[in-house]
């Protein structure tokens, strides 16, 4: 380089140490940022995404998912919205995901941000309704049906209806001489397409949708549901086989110690 | 009038490129144009040629993304052009950000507190950075915020609060260091110069013609490589020369021309 004629072992060195030191700095700035523009973890992702962990690490941000989306409903993260810059998301209550049968979305993904085999049936052809992009959580304080009031528009815009939405009928105690239709969510069957949020006749939508990593919980291997056949195999399966010989010098041997 | 144009033909030229993929990018986003559909990360041509940009493509790998084969090929097909074109091309003449920078540091022109040479070399501690902070971060870093990638992706699918950023290299070239961002800080542009190190399209210059009127250096935006330009006759051949060619238009005595590599000299191509 035409600059470094006269740079001596001493200046080098001085201007690597200067380097390292301000890339430090600007390290720490630009992590701290990058680091908060992912903790967005209420976006929802098309059908198809990678896990919350590997979806930022795979997308390159081109927006062809939203080219290819004939309803409007991927947007790409602008700046000063939750979520990291240039990825795609939607918002049901302004435009739901309507499942579209051939995906065009997960199929226009050039990085495998979007994974197409995740959405397809076992013949290899789009199956929409394996989609998991999030899954609707309904809050029965301000769900009017739950109030006993008459009102199924969550339910009956479902695409799986009686699948992924059910109605409970239950006993309107208050009045004693009506039935309550609450709905309820079978998460098992749930896209997340948002179609009830978007339907949903109250101000602020009563049902709504969450990623499913935020709103379900895990229960974990220790329960078995007895009355279903194929957990109740998991007793044998996971069974853990009695350690050999005496039990007792299992236990005098320190067999315990490591739990 | 004509010759107006003709002292700024590579400008125009360049504009004109410049804009034609934007709105290439956003007819394929807003009304199904098939020609060019992404953005500048990744697009696709005619639905077959994919298109990626190697750098983002660089900082995915590090950060861990097990990329599909259209978004690697593309990235293979964009470093393959650069390197053989040469320099920091895709600065001048795809890059939308430049026309940003170009305005900014023509109406600061009459600033020239910072020497040429001043911290020229940033821009590759930045370039590792990048790679650094994908790794830990888990996503591409420069992507995150780029000014380049909220212009283009601006205009293509919706700016949202991007024109601040914008507006902010803006401000830092026009007011606080000429040249500064593209010239100093941009990661893109060091990947680019490096890449572009062995290019064929270079900058000769002829010292025999030259009439040391200094214009050349006056509208380069990286006027530190120059520094042979009337002494000796040769190519520009550092990776930082963006191509602009804005050089070889201001210059009245044929001296500077663009030309491939490693052809004599003797050899006098057009412009």
């Amino acid at each position: 380089m035409t600059g470094r004629e006269g740079m001596d072992r001493r200046s080098f060195l001085a201007g690597m140490l200067k380097g390292a030191a301000a890339s430090a700095v600007g390290g720490v700035v630009w992590g701290g940022l990058v680091a908060g523009m992912d903790r967005a973890p209420l976006v929802l992702r098309p059908p198809g995404a990678l896990a919350a962990d590997n979806f930022p690490a795979t997308c390159i941000r081109c927006g062809r998912c939203v080219a290819a989306c004939p309803y409007d409903t991927l947007e790409l993260a602008t700046p000063g919205r939750p979520g990291p810059v240039g990825m795609p998301a939607f918002t049901p209550r302004k435009t739901p995901c309507y499942l579209c049968q051939d995906i065009p979305c997960t199929a226009a993904c050039p990085s495998g941000a979007l994974d197409p085999s995740s959405v397809c049936d076992e013949t290899g052809a789009p199956d929409i309704t394996r989609a998991r992009m999030g899954v609707a959580v309904i809050d029965y304080t301000n769900c009017i049906a739950a109030w006993g009031l008459r009102c199924d528009v969550c339910y009956r815009v479902c695409p799986l209806v009686d699948k992924a939405i059910l109605l409970e009928m239950t006993r309107n105690e208050r009045t004693g001489r009506h039935a309550r239709l609450v709905p309820r969510i079978d998460p098992e069957h749930c896209t997340g397409c948002g179609l009830c949020e978007h339907a949903c006749v109250v101000e602020k939508a009563a049902v709504f949708v969450q990623p499913r990593e935020v709103a379900l919980g895990r229960v974990g291997d220790q329960y078995i549901r007895g009355w279903d056949r194929a957990d109740e195999r998991r007793l044998r399966q996971d069974a853990v086989q009695p350690p050999e010989g005496d039990p007792l010098d299992y236990l005098n041997g320190g067999g315990l110690d490591d739990e | 009038m004509m010759s107006r144009l003709l002292r700024h033909r590579y400008l125009i030229a360049r504009r004109i490129l410049q804009a034609g993929i934007l709105v290439l990018l956003a007819g394929g986003n807003l009304y199904g144009w098939p020609v060019l559909v992404g953005d500048l990360s990744h697009s696709r041509l005619l639905g077959t040629v994919p298109f990626s940009d190697p750098f983002a493509v660089a900082q995915l790998l590090v950060a861990g993304g097990v990329l599909a084969g259209d978004v690697l090929l593309g990235a293979v097909l964009v470093l393959a052009f650069y390197a053989l074109v040469g320099g920091r091309t895709f600065c001048a003449w795809v890059c939308p950000l430049n026309a940003v920078t170009d305005l900014a540091n023509r109406l600061g022109t009459g600033r020239r507190g910072t020497h040429p040479r001043t911290g020229r070399a940033v821009r590759y501690w930045v370039l590792g950075l990048a790679l650094v902070v994908s790794a830990v971060a888990g996503t591409a870093a420069f992507e995150a915020v780029s000014p380049i990638g909220m212009l283009h992706r601006g205009v293509i699918f919706g700016m949202g609060a991007g024109w601040a950023a914008v507006a902010a290299v803006f401000l830092f070239d026009l007011a606080v260091m000429h040249n500064g961002f593209c010239g100093r800080l941009c990661p893109l542009g060091a990947f680019y110069a490096l890449i572009g190190r062995f290019g064929l399209l270079r900058v000769r210059h002829d010292h025999t013609v030259c009439t040391h009127c200094l214009e050349c250096l006056r509208v380069c935006p990286e006027n530190q490589i120059l520094q042979q330009v009337g002494r000796v006759s040769g190519t520009i051949n550092r990776g930082v020369c963006t191509n602009c060619g804005r050089c070889i238009e201001v210059c009245d005595d044929d001296a500077l021309g663009f030309r491939i590599r490693g052809r004599a000299l003797s050899e006098r191509t057009g412009g």
